[in-house]
């Protein structure tokens, strides 16, 4: 398929703007640029027929069934469209007197509101952009609340060995040192490990809850309490929170701070790769540390404040405002009630698939999980040489997004299977019919497998070339 | 009320019945009992049409403001039809990153296609998929500079607060150092500069045309800054950038900048788009994700993620950055924009909004009151004084339906673009003279 600039021919172009109706000023020429412009040239129905081209070659939820474990990619409502394109939104100036802006403040005030009562914190920043920076923003409310009391020595964030990358990642963007704990086979947190890994250098714990084997970790009071104790705070990875909506609030088990992945739980569009949105909540005692323009409600109405010993900025301006307006619309169009049913939907069809595939491969847990599972093809590697990576490929002739491939890195050959709620019985029946059919065929006939995908518009890329020779731009 | 779980009553029983429970509360029996909160009675939803008129009244009670003069950071410049038509499209919305490249080729084409635009634009020879916003595209830009015998990044005071901050707020989590360069008659004070390098910086930040419009020299600023042997940063308006000597030619060794010029609404401040380019040399500290061309098992060319090991999935505690999601709409919102106006377009604009404003700015200082507050070359915004209070002034302004400059320390920040049409200047003009008295 040809790039945009392969389409370009010299001369062309949309007619988009009106002549200049002021005296034209000439750019001093010493500033001016010298290097050309290289941007296509195209006419309006060559553009379009190139994005729609490109639009073909391209699985979203709407295309077909989607279980990419830990990235709850449920169906993103229409409605919520239509609400986050109002030209009495998308035509507020970021800066504009806070008189005039009131309804993007209630937005705002309102969303924070419901989340809180959904997680059970106290107050709730949207500056974060996305999941890894509602992470940051979290450990650094940490770093500011132990700074200020100063209790400098802790330097340490514990992580798990299940964990998503990003909470290490994050850890030591925030300045700290990672430990690591191990987890036991089901990945909940080995108690007798956490209580060695403590001590007077820990700032506090990051940790997902339901784990990413997909299990609740029913030690969970005792875990938080065992860092509270040490003198460590609590941070809750939002990003397994569909499952549990309604049933179980993080702020109940003892975390002090969370984010959320909007753009998951709360149904916004992921994008092809964001604008997600990243809400951070917190109890009391880290308040007086969040990210500076917080939204509060006064008695003239809304306008925002500056946290006394705010950690600062995370970016410009409130967040993707945009994408609080789709997850305020979803929050009123759901309740309280339909967020609890979405969360127990989520859960039951994520089991309702791991009995169906339980008898044809190995789980890499025993029993009921949450919103998600893993499987471990570990054996069938070994007895035919297909890979999960093989199955995941052969899923792709069947119409359907592969799951997340060898993550958590603690089972071998990992696919991890979140269905979300909003996939109907026949559509995880058809999804099972085909997974097992595609292991019956493995240890018939790997090659055929291992040949895999067919249907694709491309085969498998050589992903080696592109790192060692990296081709990033057209030239 | 609302709901989007398609299965029925009785096929939720028929899959309980298979998993071997008898209610649907069975599945949390893993959750200690204390904790639980499902016995409680929840609040149900509202119905579709009532939730789009709760949210259509929010949206009421904003002031739309069909003649803005403020920009700030975020800009209001037209945006053509073509742009929202193909960025609506559901494939696009719906999908997520392109971790599967067989059945993503569509949107990893539009990131490298995207990528390339950015390259066009500032000179580069590389970008990443996109990050947040231009603040944090700025932060993330000083980590890269950072190694082990250097790491305070100076930034000059003329940058955008909110960049600044970003800045500092990052430097602050890696334990990192800023200092400020201090401006000097709008500009950011080159000697000051010289003076404050030290062999332990890491880079320097300024922002091109910077906040209070004025085009800076930049690069004088990349030869001090390189002098010392940091590295500098230019935070751009991509607008200008089709004009201004790009990050290339002054010398910059990371070029970075908000992206909401490029086709996306002001939107309360987001989504936005943070971009990021920089020399080869700098490749493999980018954050972020990458596209790359290759080829696939049949000889095709094809485009895949790429250079994954700087990543956190990757690295983990030793990756380039946490970033995941980035702002990949908002990124082929830019390129759709860019492929739109194509390089006649974008420099029409360009031209138009460094017209209007020169214009907007004479007719401004010939009221007894108003002066620019410098005498340096600007882009499409400038500073300038007024004889009454900003404020006092500004509201008479709202009340004629004209969102003014914004008041800053020496007066009004006041920017003109394509938008603003010589008719909607000259009212703009009457309006304060009416309010000034003159």
């Amino acid at each position: 398929m040809k790039l945009i600039f392969e389409r370009s021919v010299a001369g062309r172009s949309c007619a988009l703007l009106p002549e200049c109706d002021v005296p034209q000023a000439a750019l001093p020429q010493e500033l001016a640029r010298t290097q050309s412009l290289d941007l296509p040239e195209l006419s309006e129905i060559d553009l379009s027929r190139h994005y729609t081209e490109l639009c073909k070659q391209v699985h979203g939820v709407n295309d077909g069934f989607y279980p990419l474990g830990s990235c709850t990619m449920k169906y993103n409502p229409a409605v919520n469209e239509e609400t986050c394109s109002l030209p009495g939104f998308t035509g507020i100036h970021p800066l504009q007197p806070v008189h005039t802006a009131q309804g993007c403040m209630e937005v705002l005030h309102t969303a924070e509101d419901l989340l809180c009562q959904v997680t059970g914190m106290d107050v709730m920043t949207f500056q974060p952009a996305a999941g890894a920076h509602g992470e940051y923003t979290g450990v650094l409310l940490i770093k500011a609340y132990h700074q200020s009391r100063g209790d400098t020595a802790r330097n340490q964030i514990i992580v798990p060995d299940s964990a998503h990358g990003t909470n290490p990642a994050t850890a030591a963007m925030a300045g700290f040192k990672v430990v690591n704990v191990p987890s036991g086979a089901d990945g909940c947190v080995d108690l007798e490990a956490l209580r060695k890994a403590v001590g007077p250098n820990t700032a506090g714990l990051m940790l997902t809850n339901p784990n990413t084997v997909g299990i609740f970790d029913k030690n969970i009071l005792e875990i938080t309490d065992i860092i509270h104790k040490a003198g460590g705070l609590n941070y809750y990875d939002g990003a397994n929170l569909n499952a549990i909506m309604g049933t179980v609030r993080p702020g109940d088990m003892g975390f002090d701070v969370i984010h959320l992945n909007l753009h998951k739980t709360f149904a916004t569009p992921h994008g092809g790769g964001g604008p997600g949105a990243g809400g951070v909540g917190c109890k009391e005692i880290l308040k007086p540390f969040l990210p500076q323009n917080h939204v509060i409600k006064t008695e003239n109405g809304f306008t925002f404040e500056n946290a006394p010993q705010s950690i600062g900025s995370m970016k410009a301006f409130y967040g993707n405002f945009g994408v609080v307006v789709r997850a305020l619309t979803y929050l009123l169009n759901l309740g309280m009630a339909g967020l609890r049913e979405a969360s127990q939907m989520a859960v039951l069809n994520a089991n309702y698939m791991r009995v169906k595939l339980a008898p044809h491969c190995k789980i890499a847990t025993d029993g009921i999980c949450m919103h998600e599972f893993v499987m471990s093809l570990k054996d069938l590697l070994k007895e035919t040489g297909v890979s999960a990576k093989d199955v995941a490929k052969a899923m792709l002739d069947y119409g359907m997004h592969p799951p997340t491939m060898y993550f958590p890195l603690i089972v071998e050959e990992a696919l991890m299977i979140e269905p979300t709620e909003t996939e109907s019985k026949e559509t995880l029946d058809e999804a099972c019919n085909a997974i097992i059919e595609i292991l019956a065929q493995a240890k018939q006939d790997p090659e055929r497998v291992k040949a895999t995908p067919h249907s694709t518009p491309i085969g498998r890329p050589d992903e080696v070339t592109a790192a060692r020779n990296p081709r990033l731009r057209y030239q | 009320m609302g709901s989007y779980v398609p299965s029925t009553a009785g096929q939720r029983a028929e899959m309980l019945q298979a998993v071997g429970i008898n209610t649907i509360e069975d599945l949390y029996a893993a959750v200690p009992q204390e904790m639980r909160i499902d016995a409680q009675p929840a609040q149900a939803g509202m119905s579709e049409l009532e939730v789009a008129d709760t949210l259509g009244r929010m949206a009421g009670k904003n002031r739309v403001f069909s003649s803005i003069f403020r920009g700030a950071g975020a800009y209001n410049h037209y945006i053509p039809s073509i742009v929202r038509r193909i960025t609506s499209k559901e494939e696009f919305v719906t999908a997520y990153t392109p971790y599967q490249a067989e059945i993503s080729q569509g949107i990893l084409q539009s990131i490298f296609e995207y990528q390339s635009m950015i390259c066009a634009l500032t000179g580069m020879d590389v970008s990443n998929a996109s990050v947040y916003d231009g603040a944090t595209a700025a932060a993330e830009a000083a980590a890269m500079c950072r190694d082990r015998k250097r790491s305070r990044i100076l930034i000059s005071a003329a940058a955008h607060p909110m960049v600044r901050q970003t800045i500092q707020t990052y430097a602050w989590g890696a334990n990192a150092e800023v200092a400020e360069i201090p401006v000097k008659d709008g500009r950011t004070d080159l000697e000051a500069l010289k003076g404050m390098l030290q062999n332990t910086d890491a880079g320097v930040y300024l922002q091109q045309p910077n906040y209070f419009g004025v085009i800076e020299d930049a690069a004088a600023i990349a030869q001090a800054a390189h002098d010392a042997g940091a590295k500098l940063i230019l935070g751009i308006n991509p607008m200008a950038a089709a004009l201004l000597q790009t990050p290339k030619e002054v010398g910059a060794d990371i070029a970075v900048g908000e992206g909401q010029p490029l086709g996306m609404p002001l939107s309360f401040g987001g989504p936005y788009l943070g971009f990021m380019a920089t020399s080869g040399a700098l490749e493999r500290k980018l954050p972020g994700r990458i596209v790359g061309e290759t080829t696939d098992d049949r000889g095709n060319r094809c485009y895949v993620l790429t250079l994954q090991a700087r990543e956190q999935h990757i690295r983990r505690e030793k990756a380039s950055s946490n970033i995941c999601s980035n702002q990949a709409l908002c990124a082929m919102t830019a390129a759709v924009y860019l492929a739109a106006m194509g390089p006649e377009g974008m420099k029409q604009a360009a031209s138009q909004c460094y017209s209007k404003a020169h214009y907007l700015a004479d007719a401004l200082s010939r009221i007894p009151g108003f002066a620019l507050t410098n005498s340096s070359p600007f882009f499409h915004e400038f500073v300038m004084t007024t004889p009454i209070d900003a404020d006092l002034l500004l509201s008479k302004l709202e009340e004629a339906g004209i969102l003014g400059g914004l008041p800053v320390e020496g007066g009004i920040l006041w920017c003109a673009t394509e938008r603003n049409s010589k008719a909607d200047i000259d009212q703009l003009i009457e309006t304060v003279k009416e309010a000034v008295g003159a």
